[in-house]
């Protein structure tokens, strides 16, 4: 597959009558950086990247690279610098941090590489807890925990502490979690690093299929380039410049 | 909110050291608060007890029952201010007395009351020669109907009953009539002696809606400022070491609330920080400050609950256990409540301690956290 920025697939119409769901992400010209003593350090380069509503883009990078920077910016964990950030057709740009604490909350999942589930709830309240935190659904939010954990083979560990589980147990219940709130983009950051490279791929799978179920647009961090053809295409990043 | 329920109740031991202390805090404020009521008490419960509104001392006598005298002149004078019901006067001699059976060196520190207006819980002056009895006097082995000797004139005094609570300078009081106590007083104090109708001191009831603190103007006008009219409460403060009791257990519970404050603060702030990777990602996934640390404050203020509650429970046995008239120990209902709100003060304003923390925790941090 050849990298680029730029989609190489739409989300699906169904007709000229459809409304085409807008980009997932929308990255233009954003740029990042650090005041470090009297040093300026750029962590992001003018990076210009649009994802698809349904579509997987492994970011690749060295350690160091600007990728972990780019994906918290795109989750609205960091504000840019300038530059615009778009998602779903939000314009986060100018967000305040309780904007941006709702805008996480409703429109984005994460999926941390040390997973960081909370350890004194169980796998279902782990998924709850994003309802805890937000809107309160109650018990629209509880059925749909409990869907998800069907849909990934964890019913019969719902109510597990996350020391009961495997590794990859809890990474099924981080990405459930990140699920919880239907958001429009997912963002994994390195997902298999914890993971043998058996449950690695058996990770990805599980992803690659929930992600494209749902049509919801995911952004995979990683340095492992063996994992690059779970998603529908490749960027790679270096010293905080996508690759054109 | 519950979040921060769940962990206490699944993690309980990460809290355990912190319930611990401000148990041992909470006993502490609640022992503390009983020691300074039980010695207040003691001090001023005889002078509280009065059921006027006013307590009348002689203007040089600087509120002191021994220095002050009251004529029968003056007596009058007052009886006949505007809002004055009822006038009675009152004297103290403080002497030892020698209980039959004991040794004759083995005195019972006692004060013995002359009066005309009955306090609360005593009966009208009794015969000339007959009193009634604190009951921490009973507990120091005085029985009814025992005829206690006063002083080195060894005034006789038959006691005929027991009443509660009425303590004066921290020890046990005898209430007799007037003569009683002029006959004990000229006595054993030749030179501190008062003639027939003269009182150390009175104590005035006022009509219904009468305002104390202008009818003690009125009657001090009215004796061309011969007299120093206090309230009952400011009588009370005026004996010799009340206010600097209060004063010294005051600072003392001061320092042990902020004692409370500190360690409080210094276990939230810990666990804050042991919580920062878990902040970082609730908050990434959406969680606002204000909702963690209200998480934080419940915490406190649940432990601080815990530990009042086993605080308080020792601090009432204790009360129970202790023998009346042994130790100087009042635990009241006010006493407690305020114990526990001075501690929920304190945890809450200790959680603050953590609240810059919880603020300045990076939802960025929870990405990349594993490199």
């Amino acid at each position: 597959m050849t990298p680029t920025s730029e989609p190489t697939s739409g989300s699906g119409s169904t007709g000229s009558a459809a409304v085409a769901e807008p980009p997932a992400l929308q990255l233009s010209d954003v740029r990042k950086t650090y005041r470090m003593g009297d040093e300026e350090v750029v962590a992001l380069d003018h990076a210009t990247l649009t994802l698809a509503a349904d579509e997987m883009v492994a970011l690749i990078g060295p350690s160091g690279s600007g990728k972990t920077t780019l994906c918290s910016i795109a989750g609205g964990l960091l504000s840019a610098s300038s530059g615009t950030v778009v998602v779903a057709g939000q314009d986060i740009t100018g967000y305040q941090s309780k904007q941006l604490s709702e805008f996480r909350r409703d429109t984005v999942g994460f999926v941390f590489q040390a997973v960081n589930l909370v350890p004194f709830l169980t796998a279902r309240e782990n998924l709850l807890v994003v309802d805890e935190l937000g809107r309160r659904r109650g018990k629209p939010a509880r059925e749909r925990a409990d869907q998800l954990l069907e849909e990934l083979g964890l019913a019969d560990r719902a109510k597990n502490m996350p020391n009961q589980l495997s590794g990859g147990q809890r990474q099924r219940v981080a990405i459930g979690r990140a699920l919880m709130n239907e958001p429009k983009l997912v963002l994994f950051d390195e997902p298999t690093s914890a993971l043998d490279s058996k449950l690695g791929d058996q990770v990805m799978e599980l992803i690659r299929s929930e992600m494209k179920a749902r049509g919801t647009a995911a952004v995979i961090v990683t340095h492992d380039e063996r994992i690059t053809h779970y998603a529908d295409r490749t960027v790679h990043i270096s010293d905080g410049v996508l690759d054109a | 909110m519950k979040l921060a329920l769940r962990e206490l109740r699944r993690q309980p031991g990460r809290f355990v050291t912190a319930t611990v202390i401000l148990t041992l805090i909470a006993s502490l404020l609640m022992l503390l608060g009983g020691l300074l009521d039980g010695l207040l008490s003691g001090a001023t419960s005889a002078v509280l007890a009065q059921k006027g509104e006013l307590v009348v001392y002689s203007s040089t006598a600087e509120d002191s029952f021994q220095r002050s005298r009251i004529t029968t002149d003056t007596s009058a004078t007052i009886a006949a201010v505007d809002g004055v019901s009822d006038v009675g006067g009152i004297g103290v001699v403080q002497l030892g007395a020698r209980v039959p059976g004991n040794d004759d060196r083995d005195l019972l520190d006692v004060v013995l009351f002359g009066y005309e207006l009955p306090p609360e819980g005593v009966a009208a002056a009794p015969p000339t020669g007959q009193a009634y009895a604190d009951a921490t006097l009973e507990a120091q082995g005085v029985e009814k109907g025992m005829t206690l000797l006063l002083g080195q004139a060894r005034t006789p005094v038959e006691v005929i009953g027991f009443v509660d609570g009425l303590q004066y300078s921290g020890q046990g009081t005898l209430w007799a009539d007037a003569t009683t106590w002029r006959g004990a007083l000229n006595a054993n104090r030749p030179g501190a002696g008062v003639g027939d109708g003269v009182f150390q001191s009175l104590v005035v009831e006022l009509d219904p809606g009468t305002d104390p603190a202008a009818a003690a103007s009125a009657i001090d006008a009215a004796t061309d400022d011969s007299t120093s009219t206090l309230t009952v409460v400011d009588a009370a403060n005026a004996i010799g070491g009340v206010e600097q009791q209060r004063s010294t257990f005051n600072q003392i519970i001061g320092v042990t609330v902020i004692i409370a404050i500190v360690v409080v603060g210094l276990f939230f702030a810990l666990l804050t920080v042991e919580r920062t990777a878990m902040y970082g990602v609730l908050k990434a996934v959406g969680a606002r400050s204000r909702t963690l640390f209200g998480g934080v404050v419940l915490q406190a203020v649940i432990v601080t609950l815990i530990a009042s509650f086993i605080g308080g429970s020792l601090a009432l046995a204790l009360d129970l256990a202790v023998p009346p008239g042994s130790i100087p120990f009042t635990l009241t209902p006010a006493r407690l409540i305020t114990s526990v709100v001075l501690l929920l003060l304190a945890a809450v304003i200790g959680c603050a301690f953590s609240l810059r923390r919880v603020l300045r925790i990076d939802p960025a941090t929870a990405i990349g956290s594993g490199t």
